[in-house]
């Protein structure tokens, strides 16, 4: 009997049972941009910068199980027009500021903004007022750069078992919180060791005094862009 | 502390109304600046300002930020000379880390660096932002006086120019990154050490480097000799200098203590601990510029102005390290006749030998096997402040950082070059006004002269205006006759009393 597949731009990609298309695309070595997706978490959707096509209907890849026939656009025009401009409004609406930014080079926003070819704001910016939290003697947080991604409370949820991060407010009012009164990371139970502090695929929550060690040429997408590292996980290059 | 006012300053109130002449903006300089010039019925000069328009605030947005985001961010305050910033910052953060000795390869991969910095930015400067004047003259046709024009009629020089600006970007990025806006320099240390490849690469550039820049020394003192009554003389002030001295009294860009002198060349301070800065040096605000007015605090602003750069530097320094820019500088002292050369075309002699320098020492240094050591950072007992004081292109350059315990910085004050000069700039203006413009039609030749004057100093509108919330702004309405008939602003306690014609 033959493998299951689905048509993805066109190509047959095989998949087993139970894979999102994300999971068979990133099996393959097909790139499909991604922000608040991570392999090692349940998905949840919510960036919605992995958007395809199935069948006709917009759909999350990472969330969407694989079906045997399915045809299933990503790498095209309209979509990654949609995707630029989903990244545009992440930009604007936070203080993403590159040139200072220690993530530099390590940012999957960033990355993933060359890699859409994303080459304005476009829109205009919300230039935000986020003081950063630098409580903590190991860790800093600056929400001036968070994308409500999720990683962070959904590690702290499931692995630390801390929930020391949430999202609070609705729409354009939602933002990062801890777990603690005075509303200072230090007055929680976070610790540098824990997955939280790990995952951040942006700049927000940053080991203290580490910034810029790693030098230019050696950061992670100074190697290769990031279409082209399906499938390695963050945290795991070699550096230089 | 009251502005006395320097002469053409600002008009006399009395004069009536006076024509209003603009340069704005500037150009061939870095950042954005203009001049104004009030002239009365007789085309006599009553008042010449130059004007520092850009409006920054790194100073402020740096607070609250984390410490080691901040020589990287500092930077961006200039294009053209990032590398001194981010040093000087860095600089200042070894303390704070307690870094009270680098490691060898940190020391000198970051003098390597700041080295490859002042060799471009002075070609950059004397190639293609000078050179149009001088070799086709302060008033030569405007459309050829620029670095195409110097490409067409000697392109030679040219070419030499373009190179030892892209070997300077080339040790930069080698040791950065990056050839502009890298992230070399970490508090307490630098992030990457030189390969022997990459070592062997500069070397088999260097003696070339070296062979022009000796022919740039050549050069500007062909010219000298071709006029020296223009190049002696022309918007020539006295004033002190200052800059800082490494050990033994010799010229060092990197590092040492301050060193002032007065306009005869006699010490008025020497061996100045930089963390003292602010002991020796007091800034003016005044009213009509984002720039401020620093002097010497035991003298006062009205005497206590100083030049700083390359005229400074060769002047104030007993000697240089390296034997082909020391016979220049030897040359160039007794250019002086037992006298400091206060000339501001002097300042491209003076350039022209801290570029050979530069290119000698960088030279040596690329012989050197601590440049490819593993050792890359260290620190020690933590502090909350620090002071990082480096000799930039254009001048001696402070960063000043406060940092709380939870590594956020609280308090940044930076002094750069071109605000050191800027006293020494508009008395230039003056001079120039005066001699050549008094009682004459205007003509954009002429008007270049002022900008030739300002060149000299190389500033760097940009850097210099990084401030905020420090500069009183006034906004004045005047009628048809000059007459103040509305004013918005706080006026400073130090701002020059006669302003109203501004």
């Amino acid at each position: 009997m033959n493998a299951a597949s689905l048509l993805l731009d066109g190509l047959p990609l095989p998949f087993s049972p139970g894979q999102t298309i994300m999971e068979a695309a990133t099996v393959a070595g097909i790139f499909i941009p991604h922000l608040c997706h991570h392999p090692e978490f349940k998905p949840q959707g919510s960036c919605k910068l992995c958007t395809v096509k199935a069948n006709g209907r917009y759909v999350s890849a990472c969330t969407m199980p694989a079906k045997d026939g399915m045809e299933v656009e990503n790498n095209s025009p309209d979509l990654n027009d949609k995707r630029r401009t989903l990244l545009q409004m992440l930009f604007v609406e936070g203080n993403h500021f590159c040139p200072s930014c220690e993530k530099s080079g390590n940012c999957l926003l960033q990355a993933l903004a060359y890699e859409l070819e994303m080459l304005t704001p476009h829109f205009t910016q919300f230039y935000p007022d986020r003081p950063v939290d630098a409580s903590h003697p190991d860790v800093l947080l600056d929400f001036n750069r968070c994308v409500l991604c999720e990683l962070c409370v959904r590690a702290s949820r499931d692995v630390d078992r801390k929930n020391v991060f949430a999202l609070s407010g609705r729409g354009i009012g939602k933002h990062l919180i801890v777990n603690a009164e005075s509303g200072r990371l230090a007055d929680t139970g976070f610790s540098l060791s824990d997955k939280a502090a790990h995952v951040c695929p942006v700049g927000v929550i940053l080991e203290k005094r580490q910034g810029f060690k790693e030098p230019i040429g050696c950061r992670r997408y100074d190697l290769q862009p990031i279409g082209m590292q399906v499938g390695q996980r963050p945290g795991s290059e070699e550096g230089c | 502390m009251a502005s006395t006012g320097f002469a053409l300053e600002s008009a006399a109130s009395d004069r009536g109304k006076l024509r209003r002449i603009a340069l704005d903006p500037l150009s061939r300089v870095e950042g954005h600046g203009k001049v104004t010039l009030l002239l009365d019925d007789d085309d006599q000069v009553q008042q010449a300002r130059l004007h520092i328009v850009e409006f920054r605030g790194f100073e402020k947005f740096i607070q609250g930020r984390p410490y080691w985001e901040v020589p990287v961010m500092v930077q961006r305050l200039c294009g053209i000379c990032p590398v001194s910033h981010h040093l000087a910052a860095a600089k200042a953060l070894d303390q704070v880390v307690g870094a009270d000795h680098l490691p060898p390869t940190a020391e000198k991969v970051r003098r390597l660096m700041h080295t490859g910095q002042i060799l471009q930015s002075h070609a950059l400067h004397f190639f293609h932002l000078s050179s149009p004047d001088l070799l086709f003259g302060f008033d030569s046709d405007a459309g050829r006086r620029n670095i195409v024009g110097i490409a067409a009629a000697y392109p030679e020089i040219a070419r030499q120019g373009v190179l030892l600006r892209r070997f300077g970007q080339e040790v930069i990025r080698l040791t950065a990154g990056k050839r502009v806006h890298g992230t070399g320099a970490v508090p307490g240390g630098v992030n990457r050490a030189l390969s022997r490849e990459e070592r062997a690469g500069l070397l088999a550039e260097i003696y070339q480097i070296i062979a022009w820049s000796r022919q740039a020394v050549q050069l500007v003192k062909r010219l000298h000799d071709a006029d020296p009554e223009l190049y002696d003389q022309f918007g020539s002030f006295r004033s002190n200098m200052l800059s800082i001295v490494g050990a033994s009294g010799v010229l060092d860009f990197y590092d040492g203590r301050l060193r002032a002198r007065d306009a005869d060349g006699r010490m008025l301070a020497d061996g100045v601990d930089v963390r003292n800065y602010a002991e020796l040096i007091s800034e003016e605000v005044k009213p009509w510029s984002y720039m401020k007015f620093p002097f010497l605090a035991a003298i006062g602003p009205q005497a206590g102005w100083y030049k700083v750069g390359p005229l400074a530097r060769v002047q104030n320094c007993d000697a240089i390290a390296t034997p082909l820019a020391e016979a220049e500088r030897h040359e160039f002292i007794d250019h002086g006749r037992g006298q400091p050369i206060h000339a501001p075309l002097a300042y491209h002699w003076a350039r022209m030998i801290e570029m050979l320098h530069a290119a000698e020492t960088i030279k040596d240094l690329l012989h050197d096997d601590d440049l490819s050591g593993r050792e890359l950072v260290t620190s020690g007992t933590r502090r909350h402040e620090g002071v990082g004081v480096i000799e930039a292109p254009r001048g001696t350059l402070i960063h000043h950082y406060r940092v709380g315990d939870d590594d956020l910085v609280t308090m940044c004050n930076l002094i750069v070059s071109t605000t050191h000069n800027n006293q020494p700039m508009n008395e230039a203006v003056r001079r120039v006004a005066r001699r050549y413009l008094n009682g004459r039609e205007l003509s954009e030749g002429l008007l270049n002269h002022i900008e030739v004057a300002i060149r000299c100093f190389d500033p760097c509108l940009s850097c210099a205006t990084h401030a905020l919330g420090k500069m009183p702004l006034q906004l004045e309405l005047q009628d048809a006759s000059g007459r103040v008939i509305g004013r918005l602003g706080a006026t400073p306690a130090s701002a020059s009393p006669a302003d109203s014609t501004g």
